[in-house]
């Protein structure tokens, strides 16, 4: 059993370093949904690094911020935000829209 | 209204493939009618809870409650999933020789059943909020609210259809193979899920690790179309899987494939040792 213990427990603890928030270093960026439209349509962010995108959603009514580029699918509730983590991303052009409005609701992060 | 019934179709598909391959899986099994149904219901009741609650679940936990909120309950699904799997590599068997007994049910059932029964209950509940969310802003929103949810409606019973035809393709498998198809197809669904719930981790700003891109082939099938859909659920396609996922991947189909091996039972194995 002990031994056990001793075999698992190196294992666990790299598991919660690895599992804990380390989101010191990250650049926080606001983006906002009105008339379902976002503002900025054009974000520039840091190539190589994490980035926090808050998405503030004004409308009445719910938005799924939708990137398969950004690797996010998330579904901003009406008159609510949400937090998502992004990256590190290569450098390049990185387009999202909100897949509820598709036809208006469109964007792009540009990781330079 | 075509866009409405494409979007709601989009979110009901993954669902349906789901319940499609559960109902292939656990042909010939007791009671499944009731569980499967037990889970769809449950799954539409806690979707319009889920939706009702949305903005509440999104700003939880710093902003990510949602990204938690998936990932818990596709590691819900991923156990379930290898739950099942583990029992009918034990009694698969039994079931597929009583099956040709006309008239036999299989009363043991009761088991994976419950475990796919959740499965099922957490598809619907997580593709089914946002269908509710999405058609309740249209129809807050009042602008031609009847024609967009008619397209909505559309999109449901087309995804309906769809589950329909998964199972009878299924079906069409012959008897002998079924199971070890129907595991299979499990198997890469959970490794999918598990890969999936990792990402919504990344997001949440947790899994932080292994996050480089490994592949890009958004310019062969990319993940917004139907078919990048239907393959995100079936294998786990993702168009630009990160080191973090293609691991969790990996392991996940590991881990499920020893498990299956451990518990399969062989008592003919004995006698001709």
């Amino acid at each position: 059993m002990r031994r056990m213990i001793a075999l698992i427990a190196p294992f666990a603890i790299a598991a919660l370093v690895a599992l804990s928030p380390a989101t010191a270093q990250a650049q926080d960026f606001k983006l906002t949904i009105k008339d379902h439209k976002f503002s900025p349509e054009e974000i520039k962010v840091p190539a190589n690094t994490r980035v926090i995108i808050t998405i503030v959603n004004e409308d009445a009514s719910a938005e799924e911020f939708d990137s398969s580029a950004l690797k996010v699918e998330k579904v901003v509730a009406g008159k609510s935000s949400g937090t998502v983590r992004i990256g590190p991303l290569k450098p390049g052009r990185y387009p999202f829209i909100g897949e509820f409005h598709e036809a208006t609701a469109k964007g792009v992060v540009i990781a330079e | 209204m075509l866009g409405a019934l494409v979007i709601v179709f989009r979110e009901v598909l993954e669902a349906g493939l789901i319940v499609g391959i559960v109902m292939a899986a656990t042909r010939g099994v007791d009671g499944r009618g009731r569980w499967i149904s037990i889970g769809i219901g449950t799954g539409v009741v806690g979707a319009a809870i889920v939706a009702a609650f949305a903005g509440v679940i999104s700003q939880a936990f710093e902003g990510s409650g949602q990204e938690l909120f998936n990932a818990s309950i596709l590691a819900v699904a991923v156990v379930m999933l290898m739950w099942h799997n583990a029992w009918m590599a034990r009694h698969g068997r039994e079931i597929a020789a009583e099956m040709r007994q006309i008239g036999t049910a299989v009363s043991e059932g009761a088991k994976p059943l419950t475990a796919l029964a959740v499965v099922v209950g957490v598809a619907v509940l997580r593709e089914g909020s946002e269908v509710v969310l999405f058609l309740y802003g249209i129809l807050a929103s009042g602008t031609s609210g009847a024609s967009i949810a008619l397209g909505g409606l559309l999109g449901i019973f087309a995804g309906a259809a769809f589950t329909g035809l998964t199972y009878f393709g299924l079906l069409a498998i012959p008897q002998r193979y079924i199971f070890s198809v129907t595991s299979w197809l499990i198997a890469l669904l959970a490794a999918g899920m598990a890969a999936s719930a990792v990402q919504f981790l990344n997001n949440a700003g947790f899994a932080e690790v292994l996050g480089n891109t490994v592949w890009d082939t958004s310019w062969i099938l990319s993940d917004g179309s139907i078919l990048g859909k239907l393959m995100h659920t079936l294998i786990g396609y993702t168009e630009r899987p990160t080191e973090l996922q293609l691991t969790v991947y990996v392991g996940t189909l590991f881990a499920m494939g020893l498990l299956m091996r451990l518990a399969r039972y062989r008592p003919e194995q004995r006698v001709a040792v």
